[in-house]
């Protein structure tokens, strides 16, 4: 459950660091606002917790979208997606989300019904059915990039952009176009993982910087830029996460992914999907 | 059909074209002549709006291309095929040629007819084109750039690279596109790879044309190519 939310969430920094080569840092701030938007519009919504989170799925990844398209207009563009100059103006940006967030809807954790509460009873034990349609969902939204990326023509366009900038302009690609596109893309994948996720987890101000590690573990692992080596790698680090933290503790498990970040680098740089750059 | 007027070019704050000048007639293949470094690329990249010029127009058919974004200016009919060929080498053949279609959503034809140039590429459609060797990739550059079905191609060093059968090959598929009413600007460095396809030679050092001449004036006498290229080029 939690691999296939961590693995939308990656999904999104993934896809904006391949095409762009930029890294966002400000990505689970996204994540929070997705959450904290789910909680307000199921406060806005009436008709009960389903009609909540459907209207959330629209609002949230459509308004952080929206927020994504500002942040490429004004500051990524304006610092010509300069790598380093990126990390830090997005870090300026976390801060500025989250304490945005802290004085908006304070500093509690809100909790957030499920649309629906059925429970799968298996003969042995009984499993909540929100949680096994999150991970339904979550694989749903991950085969419906990867189709789009590898069979349509906005994926050749994405490749292409990620390969060489500078032939693609000369072959009529409005590069920055599709910089934007990724960028709010990437945004309201991240968004959509929070909306299925804040029945389980309650949305709070500070939430979103453990999905941001977990996501940078995970890409890191994966290969940054490449699709399916995030996926597994967020299956791999969500289940062990998942495991080690009931039968261990939750410390050990979040020292275990550390670990493991850094044996990736150490041994093979470029993720165990990666390509060497170019 | 393509009037550069004293354009200024800038890398950071290096200059590298100053006031260049050059005519393109229709129907014609022009060549760029100099060393490396005199600024025959980079007059490529101006025309293709890559390095935008600070001041000067480019003039294509009336419009002025400086003015346009990058991406805009192969929309107008302009065919580029880069230095190094720079393929999207981990796509496939028909996914590179689809890019050159796409870039004016050009019909099943133009494909046809870039195929038709380089029959060889029929066959490897499905390969990877960094896979195939230097000349085959070579001719699906080109072939790319003729996706777009373009008024001009600009060629930077199409040979640079490559065995003389398949320089010879390449060297006739130009030939072969000027036959189609294909305008060319041809960028090289050697003298002998110029003379059997150009018809006129534009002499580039230093950032500006110094020179254009008629090759049947250049094959007269070889003087000429002493003084602008100076010997042993």
């Amino acid at each position: 459950m939690a691999a296939a939310v961590l693995a939308l969430s990656a999904l999104g920094l993934s896809l904006v660091f391949g095409v762009m080569r930029v890294v966002n840092v400000a990505h689970g701030e996204f994540f929070m606002l997705g959450a904290m938007l789910a909680w307000w519009t199921a406060k806005m919504v009436p008709g009960g917790p389903l009609a909540g989170f459907m209207a959330a799925l629209v609002v949230a990844p459509a308004a952080v979208g929206f927020l994504a398209f500002l942040t490429e207009r004004l500051l990524l563009r304006r610092i010509k997606y300069d790598p380093e100059a990126t990390i830090v103006a997005t870090i300026g940006l976390l801060f500025v989300i989250q304490q945005l967030a802290l004085s908006l809807f304070g500093a509690d954790a809100k909790p957030v019904a499920a649309p629906f509460t059925y429970r799968i009873a298996f003969p042995w034990f009984g499993y909540s059915g929100y949680k096994l349609f999150v991970v339904v969902a979550s694989v749903f939204i991950l085969v419906g990039v990867w189709w789009v990326l590898a069979r349509t023509r906005y994926g050749l366009i994405m490749r292409v952009t990620q390969f060489d900038r500078e032939t693609a302009t000369a072959f009529g690609i409005p590069v920055n176009t599709v910089y934007s596109a990724v960028f709010v893309a990437g945004a309201a994948l991240v968004a959509v993982a929070a909306v299925l996720i804040v029945p389980i987890q309650q949305a709070h101000y500070l939430m979103g910087l453990d999905p941001l590690l977990m996501s940078f573990i995970v890409v890191i692992i994966g290969g940054l830029g490449s699709i399916k080596g995030s996926v597994i790698a967020a299956l791999i680090i969500g289940m062990a996460d998942g495991i080690i933290s009931v039968f261990f503790s939750p410390t050990l498990a979040s020292i275990i992914a550390t670990l493991a970040v850094a044996l990736v680098l150490v041994v093979r740089p470029q993720g165990l999907f990666g390509v060497t750059a170019r | 059909m393509l009037d550069i007027r004293d354009i200024d070019c800038f890398y950071g704050a290096a200059q590298v074209l100053r006031a260049f000048a050059l005519k393109l007639e229709a129907g014609e293949i022009l060549c760029l002549l100099g060393r490396n470094g005199a600024g025959k690329t980079t007059a490529l990249k101006a025309i293709m709006g890559l390095v935008p010029p600070k001041s000067g127009q480019i003039l294509f058919d009336g419009t002025d291309l400086g003015k346009l974004a990058a991406h805009q200016v192969p929309r107008l009919g302009i065919g580029y095929v880069p230095q190094g060929r720079r393929l999207f080498s981990e796509l496939t053949v028909i996914e590179n040629l689809r890019i050159g279609l796409m870039t004016r959503n050009s019909g099943p034809q133009v494909l046809d007819r870039a195929l038709a140039v380089f029959p060889l590429l029929k066959e490897r459609l499905g390969q990877r084109a960094g896979t195939m060797s230097g000349g085959e990739q070579q001719m699906l550059a080109m072939a790319r750039a003729l996706c777009i079905d373009p008024k001009v191609l600009l060629l930077d060093e199409p040979t640079e690279g490559l065995m003389p059968a398949m320089i010879a090959r390449i060297r006739q598929s130009v030939i072969d596109l000027k036959a189609q009413g294909v305008t060319t600007i041809l960028v090289e460095q050697r003298v002998d790879a110029v003379l059997p396809v150009a018809d006129r030679v534009a002499f580039v050092e230093n950032g500006r044309v110094t020179a254009t001449v008629a090759v049947g004036e250049l094959k007269a006498s070889r003087q000429m190519i002493d003084r602008y290229v100076g010997v042993g080029t």
